[in-house]
C-alpha cells in the first residue's frame, strides 16, 4: 500500500467515525436543537474528511475541484437548513431541552 | 470485492422495501413524505448501481426532490384548509386534524364494527395480491438470462441520431413520441391545477435573511447546472428533464424565499415559457413531415442541432411548469402586486 492509499484509508475511516458520531447524536440527543447540532456539525466534518481522502485519489485537478465544490455546497445547504429547521421549531414554541 | 457489492446491493434492496413499507404504513403524513423522499434518494442510488445514471439523475431530481416538495406543500395546504374548516365549526383540534391518533382510532372503531367483513376483505386482498406477485415472479424468472433487448439496434443506429448518448438518442429521436407525450401530460397537469379554485397564499411567514442569502447563492449555480445538464445530454447522462427539474428547483427556492413574478410577466410571457417546449417539438415534427419525412423523423444531417433546439425549449418549459405546479393555483396579478418584494424576480 502506498503512502497516499494509507492516508486515504485513514481519512475515510476518520470521516466514517464522525458520521457515526453524528448519527448516534441524532438518535440519542434529547431535543430537536441538539440533534440538529449533532447532525450538521459532525456530518460536515465527516464529509470534509471523506472528501479530502477521495481527493488524494483523484486523477485530475478538475475532480479535486468538483469534490471541494460538493463539500462547500453541502456546508452551505446544511448550515442554512439547520438554521431554518431550528427557526421554525422556535416559532412553533418548542423549548430547548434543559436538564 | 464482489461479496462486498452483493452485501451493499442486498442492504440497499432490503432498505428500499422497508422504506416503502414504512412510507405506506405511516399514519403521520409528514413522516410518510419524509420517508418517501429518503426512498427516492436511495432509489437513485439503486439506479446508479444498475448502471443507469440518467434515471438516477431524474429520480433524485424529480422523484425525490420536486415530488417531495410538491407533497410537502400539498400537506401544508391540507393542514391550512383543515384548520380553517375546524375554526369555523369548532375551535379545537385545529392542528391535530391529520394527526396519527385520529385515523388509528377510526380504523379501530371500524374494525370492531365490521371485523368479519373486514377480515374477509383482507384475506381476499392478500390472496389476489399473492396471485399478482406470483405472476410477476414467474414473468421475471422466465426472462432469458442475457437479453440484448434493443440496445444493439440503438448502438447500430446511433450515428444517425445526431447525439452520442444512447439515452438521449432514444428519448429525443428514436422514441420521440414518448417524450412529446410526457411533456403534454405535464402541461395538462398544470392546466388541471390552474382550473381548480384558488387557494390562499401559503408562505406568509417572512423567509428571513438566511433563506434569502441561500437562494441568492444557489440560484445562479442551479441555472449553471441546468445549462450544463442540457448541453452535456448530447453525449453523457443529462438532458431536458434533468435540466428542467434543476431549473424548477431554482424556481421553488425563489418562491420559498418570497420572490414572485411581476404582473407584466404573468400574461403571455409565462404562458409562452410554459408551452414553448411542446410547441417547438410539435413544429419540428410537423415541418419534418411536410418536407417529405415522417412525423418526428429527424434527418441525420441536422438531428444534433434539432435535438439541442427541442431540448432547450423543453428544459425551459419543464422548469417553469414544475415550478408553477409547486406554486399551485394560477398566479394572479393583484395578489402579486400586494406582496411584491424585490425588483421583479424572474421565476426561473
Amino acid at each position: 500500500m502506498s503512502m497516499t492509499d494509507f492516508f486515504t484509508l485513514l481519512l475515510l475511516i476518520a470521516g466514517a467515525f464522525f458520521y457515526i458520531a453524528g448519527t448516534v447524536g441524532l438518535l440519542r440527543f434529547p431535543d430537536i436543537y441538539s440533534r440538529l447540532h449533532a447532525l450538521t456539525k459532525a456530518d460536515n466534518l465527516g464529509l470534509g474528511l471523506v472528501i479530502v481522502g477521495l481527493a488524494l485519489q483523484a486523477e485530475s485537478l478538475t475532480v479535486v475541484f468538483k469534490l471541494i465544490l460538493i463539500w462547500l455546497l453541502v456546508l452551505l445547504a446544511s448550515a442554512s437548513v439547520a438554521h431554518l429547521v431550528a427557526r421554525s421549531a422556535q416559532q412553533k414554541g418548542i423549548k430547548p431541552w434543559t436538564r | 470485492m464482489t461479496l462486498l457489492q452483493w452485501l451493499f446491493d442486498g442492504l440497499l434492496g432490503v432498505t428500499l422495501i422497508w422504506l416503502a413499507w414504512q412510507t405506506l404504513a405511516s399514519a403521520d403524513l409528514f413522516k410518510a413524505i419524509v420517508l418517501f423522499i429518503a426512498f427516492g434518494l436511495l432509489m437513485a442510488l439503486a439506479w446508479v448501481r444498475l448502471n443507469a445514471p440518467d434515471i438516477a439523475l431524474a429520480e433524485a431530481a424529480i422523484g425525490a426532490g420536486l415530488t417531495g416538495a410538491l407533497l410537502l406543500v400539498a400537506l401544508a395546504r391540507l393542514n391550512a384548509v383543515a384548520a380553517k374548516t375546524d375554526n369555523t365549526e369548532s375551535n379545537r383540534n385545529a392542528k391535530q386534524r391529520f394527526a396519527p391518533e385520529d385515523s388509528v382510532r377510526t380504523t379501530a372503531a371500524v374494525n370492531q364494527g365490521f371485523s368479519n367483513k373486514q377480515n374477509l376483505f383482507r384475506y381476499s386482498l392478500v390472496l389476489m395480491l399473492s396471485a399478482v406477485a406470483a405472476g410477476l415472479a414467474y414473468a421475471v424468472l422466465s426472462l432469458p438470462p442475457e437479453a440484448p433487448g434493443l440496445s444493439r439496434n440503438v448502438a447500430e443506429n446511433l450515428y444517425l441520431s445526431g447525439v452520442s448518448n444512447p439515452v438521449t438518442a432514444v428519448l429525443l429521436n428514436f422514441r420521440g413520441y414518448d417524450t412529446l407525450l410526457e411533456m403534454a401530460v405535464l402541461l395538462l397537469a398544470l392546466l388541471g391545477v390552474w382550473s381548480l379554485r384558488r387557494l390562499p397564499e401559503q408562505y406568509d411567514s417572512s423567509p428571513g435573511p438566511v433563506l434569502d442569502m441561500l437562494s441568492r447563492l444557489l440560484v445562479p449555480l442551479l441555472l449553471l447546472v441546468a445549462g450544463y445538464l442540457l448541453w452535456v445530454g448530447a453525449r453523457a447522462p443529462g438532458g431536458a428533464f434533468q435540466a428542467g427539474s434543476v431549473l424548477a428547483a431554482a424556481g421553488v427556492l425563489l418562491l420559498l424565499a418570497g420572490w414572485r413574478l411581476t404582473a407584466r410577466f404573468l400574461g403571455w410571457p409565462l404562458r409562452f415559457a410554459l408551452i414553448i417546449g411542446l410547441a417547438v417539438f410539435v413544429s419540428v415534427a410537423l415541418i419534418m413531415m411536410l418536407s417529405g419525412g415522417q412525423l418526428l423523423q429527424l434527418p441525420p444531417a441536422f438531428a444534433g442541432a434539432l435535438i439541442l433546439l427541442i431540448e432547450t425549449a423543453a428544459t425551459l418549459s419543464i422548469g417553469v411548469t414544475l415550478a408553477a405546479l409547486f406554486y399551485g393555483s394560477r398566479p394572479q396579478p393583484e395578489q402579486i402586486s400586494a406582496r411584491q418584494t424585490d425588483s421583479g424576480g424572474e421565476n426561473e
